[in-house]
């Protein structure tokens, strides 16, 4: 928002403290994310900053809470088991979701309305209510406890995220290509690799990491239907936090943080190479 | 009789090893300090015997709902599940777990004392076997308090003026009205025939009212000796091995106050249809030498009497373990077991109410 | 492709159909191939979510305990008129129910169901059932009540009448703090055991509170987002997005790192002396804690809605007013304002739907006085054991959130959702 220099006295002290109230709110917003990474460094096992800190004496800096991270046998089962719960219901999402949100996306699908709002309900009911429903329904099953029952229940978390993402990139998606490419002799299936995939790839890989992202940072239904073999990062902290709460979760939520860099990163290249795909330059 | 027992062990050790196949077996427990215990007391020597490999599940806390899902799901993966007696009743009359004959499946004691008479009176139960006696206790931090005014009893809890601080109470009905009663005069024997009124329970509550705005409310065992330590609290009520243990081992200034202590059995149950595969386990665990040993690691009591003969100092130390007992006669005086019955029919309401209570 | 509306059944495609019943034929396929690419993500949410919901809901009204734990005394009871003590064969039906029940230990189930509805009733099914060895013989009625006294008290019959029906709607009282009088009338439950609805109530109030917290804070940060040059605007919204893919769990752990009485944030205010080191503030593990933490989770949640909705406003519409001799406040009432109503909606909906299910953070900073709805559902799952209840007041908070979802739709199109 640019001050305008014809603009009065009041109104330039009033963009100024305008723009000092949103300052605030981005701290609001980002200054605990930066206040537990120099405390993961505490060389002692305390939750604040220690007068060492405060005086940026080398020794009350430590690594030890990672390596604490690093060394726990706990804790790296969890990561292996978060990867893989991870992963595999990301791929199951992605697949299953892209599909649909093709079909969504055409002009002849019937109740286009009511099948949107069923794929997209697990993301609206609270999620203590579905974790109580997988809970019994998963028992039944025999899924509980059980890898296959918590990859699953992480599917059905991720699919609203790749449905929304790829049939939002569909929506500004031009058919005439598809009919292009079919008019110049591509069968179908050519069409849509050579064609649509590239198009909607941006679409699908921010559902991907949308619905990885769910899986990975999930409790509440892992709370209730997985075993102690399925420990994942997730459930590590949530009962680190309710026993004793030791400087290692700040190592691990510092970790964390610099993950979720990483996919903002990700994500960040997949809009600009979409925007020049499409023939948009991002305005400057 | 030392060597008796060791005799004892090693018989049994040999029998038993030549017996089955190495297996795994999945034992849910409590963790933490205690979970060490049996670690070190059960698992480590019987999988040393037997190849067997053992896995910890700290699930005992919400042991009665994972047996219910598991039963319903006709997929029960637990094998032997640590477990109060109050919730084994339960269990035990909806068929979740199997009845266990002690005589039978048990060791009897090194001098031939059939298991129904060594285990402690009325601790055995149809599908029940004890392992320890613990208690639930008020601890401090002694630094808190000037050395000439150190609490000594459970009325210290309730009174704010000359014992003022935070207090950590656990987040249930159980041991806080018991102690309410107590501390309001009534005697720790009779405390429950005092419930079972209205009035009872009306004055339990009254009395917990006078520190309800000065309570945090815990929910896992680790929480009170972390609260201690922190100094978040004056006064938490704990599991008496968890507060021993952190002041053994961690240099904490901890003490306990055992006035009104309230005691209870912990003990093993096994799933429906599994004490077939797991009968060898549960009795090796439940023998004399082994209940004696884990109390070299926490201040539990055996509940068995032959192995209480042989508890004597904490392990690597020459801690004398039978005065930080709960069943150690001065630690004894004002105790109260806590009625299994009684909580059994009342919990389902006097939960709703606690949880009312401490909501309004 | 234009067609002479007037005669389309004469035109024929080169293969000699009629061209309109070849494009049907074309639609047809088109829309068969849309339902193919669906139905198997349909199928698999059917399975794997709408079901375990519907078998939820089904729960919170399913009573199967007595009728089946109990099933001769179930049918002699329900025609029972509830004036006198039952009969001799009610009495009769309850000792065979009790032996069958104890030696294959299935009476267990119907004490700790019926032990919700009257305190005591799982040693007096149990005690009974334990002593029945004792009994000699008919009649059943006096050897019962011989027994145990409470086989005579009518209330506790007219409970068992009410239960032995297959279904009930116990749950659903319990979860509005309402209950059967012995009478068979409803009505509310002492004032001693109310909660749920307390805990209702708050979890609402609350929620509206963080909502309107997040608008408060969104709408500038979204203004400004929105009328920033798109440089410094994307540079910008990384500061939104960073703890919008950061996780949950990371970000309650920072909020008990900064609230709590050790905390940081008190730290400061006693090293600025404004506070002494003995008075340090209660931040978290209370409403207030509940409130920060949740406001800062879900305040992206606002930010993202209102930007896209900003974004669309041109800036001339402003300008337009301005140099119609608005003043800057009448502009911005009159003119912007009024074209941002549909992200305020839009936001304001979603941060509440989200804000109502949540669950782990008032369970982590919340204490007593910042728990909401969801934890008693997990209390009733896990402590309490009450899976009925609990289903009870699943569905009730089902119902809550289907509402605003519905009210969502309507007014702004779940298609259009955006996420980041």
């Amino acid at each position: 928002m640019a001050i305008p220099s014809c603009a009065t006295r009041g109104e330039r002290l009033w963009a100024w403290c305008f723009r000092g109230i949103c300052a605030l709110i981005f701290l609001f917003l980002v200054g605990p994310l930066l206040v537990i990474i120099p405390l993961s460094f505490n060389a002692e096992p305390y939750f604040t900053f220690t007068p060492g800190m405060l005086n940026l004496q080398p020794d009350a800096f430590s690594l030890r809470w990672y390596h604490e991270f690093f060394t726990s046998e706990a804790w790296l089962s969890a990561i292996k088991n978060s990867l893989i719960i991870g992963v595999c219901s990301t791929v199951l999402a992605t697949v299953l979701g892209t599909f649909a949100a093709l079909g969504l996306s055409s002009r002849h699908m019937p109740f286009k309305g009511v099948f949107m709002a069923v794929l997209i309900s697990p993301m609206i009911v609270p999620l203590i209510i579905s974790a109580a429903a997988m809970f019994f329904f998963f028992s039944k099953m025999q899924l509980s406890q059980t890898f296959a029952g918590v990859i699953l229940a992480h599917t059905v978390l991720g699919i609203p995220f790749v449905v929304i993402t790829v049939t939002a990139t569909l929506s500004g998606f031009d058919n005439t290509l598809t009919r292009a490419a079919n008019s110049l002799g591509a069968s179908p299936t050519r069409a849509f690799f050579k064609v649509v995939l590239p198009l909607v790839a941006p679409g699908v890989i921010s559902g991907a990491l949308f619905a990885f992202i769910t899986s990975f940072d999930e409790v509440v239904v892992v709370l209730f239907i997985a075993g102690p073999e399925q420990r994942t990062i997730p459930i590590q902290m949530w009962s680190g936090i309710r026993e004793q709460i030791s400087p290692t979760i700040l190592a691990v939520a510092t970790l964390l943080v610099a993950v979720s860099v990483l996919l903002l990163a990700t994500l960040e290249l997949i809009r600009r190479r979409n925007e020049r795909l499409r023939g948009m330059t991002p305005a400057e | 009789m030392k060597k008796t027992t060791i005799a004892t062990a090693v018989l049994a050790g040999l029998t038993l090893s030549g017996l089955a196949q190495a297996q795994t077996l999945n034992i849910v427990s409590w963790g933490g300090a205690y979970s060490d215990s049996q670690q070190k007391a059960y698992h480590d020597p019987w999988m040393k015997k037997t190849g067997d490999k053992i896995v910890n599940i700290d699930k005992s806390a919400n042991a009665l709902a994972g047996l219910r899902a598991q039963t319903q799901a006709g997929n029960v993966t637990w094998d032997v599940v640590d477990m109060l007696p109050s919730d084994a009743i339960i269990a035990c009359d909806e068929g979740l777990i199997d009845i266990i004959d002690a005589d039978k499946v048990l060791e009897p004691a090194p001098d031939g004392t059939p298991p129904s008479k060594d285990f402690l009176e009325n601790s055995l139960g149809e599908c029940f076997v004890p392992q320890i006696v613990y208690s639930n206790i008020l601890a401090f931090n002694t630094s808190m308090f000037p050395k000439d005014k150190e609490p000594d009893s459970i009325k210290a809890l309730f009174d704010l003026e000359n014992y003022p601080g935070k207090r950590a109470l656990q987040k249930k009905p159980i041991n806080n009205m018991e102690w309410a009663l107590v501390a309001d005069g009534v005697a720790p024997d009779d405390v429950y025939e005092v419930l079972s009124t209205e009035e009872g329970v009306a004055r339990a509550f009254k009395k917990l009212d006078t520190i309800k705005d000065h309570v945090i409310w815990w929910e896992e065992g680790a929480q009170p000796p972390q609260l201690l330590a922190d100094k978040e609290v004056s006064f938490a009520s704990a599991y008496n091995g968890r507060i021993f243990n952190a002041s053994v081992n961690e240099n904490q200034p901890f003490d306990i106050i055992w006035d009104a202590q309230v005691f209870e059995l912990d003990g093993w149950v096994v799933p429906a249809g599994k004490l077939d595969r797991v009968k060898d386990y549960l009795a090796f665990a439940t023998a004399t030498p082994q209940l004696a040993n884990q109390a070299k690691y926490i201040s539990y009591g055996p509940a068995r009497k032959s192995s209480s003969a042989l508890v004597s100092t904490m392990d690597g130390t020459d801690i004398d373990m039978k005065p930080h007992m709960p069943t150690y006669g001065p630690n004894f005086k004002t105790a109260i077991r806590k009625d299994d019955a009684f909580w059994a029919d009342h919990l389902d309401e006097l939960s709703q109410r606690f949880n009312a209570w401490l909501s309004s | 492709m234009t067609l002479p509306s007037d005669t389309p059944e004469g035109l024929t495609t080169a293969d000699g159909r009629p061209l309109k019943a070849s494009l049907e034929h074309a639609v047809r396929r088109h829309r068969l191939r849309a339902l193919m690419l669906v139905l198997p993500l349909v199928a698999f949410l059917i399975v794997a979510f709408i079901l375990p919901i519907g078998s939820m809901l089904w729960r919170s009204i399913d009573n199967p305990e007595v009728s089946q734990g109990l099933p001769l005394t179930s049918r002699a009871i329900a025609d029972w008129d509830g004036q006198e003590l039952p009969g001799e064969p009610v009495y009769a039906a309850l000792y065979k129910d009790l032996e069958t029940g104890y030696a294959d230990r299935s009476i267990g189930r119907v004490a700790s169901r019926l032990n919700y509805q009257y305190s005591g009733m799982r040693s007096t099914l149990m005690g009974s059932a334990r002593k029945l060895g004792r009994l000699e013989g008919p009649p059943w009625k006096a050897a019962m009540i011989s027994l145990d006294r409470d086989w005579g008290e009518h209330d506790l019959w007219r409970m068992i009448q009410r239960e032995a029906r297959p279904w009930t709607l116990s749950y659903y009282l319990s979860a509005i703090d309402m209950q059967y009088a012995p009478n068979g009338d409803i009505v509310e439950k002492p004032g001693y055991l109310q909660l749920h609805v307390k805990l209702f109530v708050r979890t609402l109030w609350m929620s509206m509170l963080i909502t309107a917290l997040c608008l408060v804070l969104a709408y500038p940060v979204a203004y400004l987002l929105a009328t920033l040059p798109a440089g410094k605007g994307n540079l910008l919204m990384i500061l939104v997005l960073l703890p919008f893919w950061t996780s949950l769990l990371v970000r309650t752990t920072t909020w008990i790192a900064i609230l709590q009485q050790q905390g940081v944030l008190n730290d400061i205010l006693v090293s600025l002396h404004v506070i002494g080191n003995d008075e340090r503030l209660q931040m978290i593990y209370n409403k207030t804690g509940t409130i920060v933490a949740m406001t800062h989770i879900l305040l992206p949640f606002m930010i993202l809605p209102l930007y896209s909705v900003m974004k669309t406003i041109p800036v001339g519409y402003m300008r337009a007013a301005r140099s119609l001799g608005a003043g800057p406040v009448t502009a911005f009432r009159r003119v912007y304002f009024p074209q941002t109503v549909a992200g305020i909606g839009a936001g304001s909906i979603l941060v509440f739907i989200l804000s109502i299910g949540y669950y782990i953070t008032p369970a982590l900073v919340g204490g007593e006085s910042g728990r909401f709805i969801t934890n008693l559902i997990a209390y009733h799952m896990q402590t309490s054991l009450n899976w009925g209840l609990a289903a009870a007041i699943a569905s009730i908070l089902l119902f809550v959130v289907i509402i605003c979802y519905l009210v969502y739709n309507r007014l702004i199109g779940v298609d259009k959702v955006k996420l980041g």
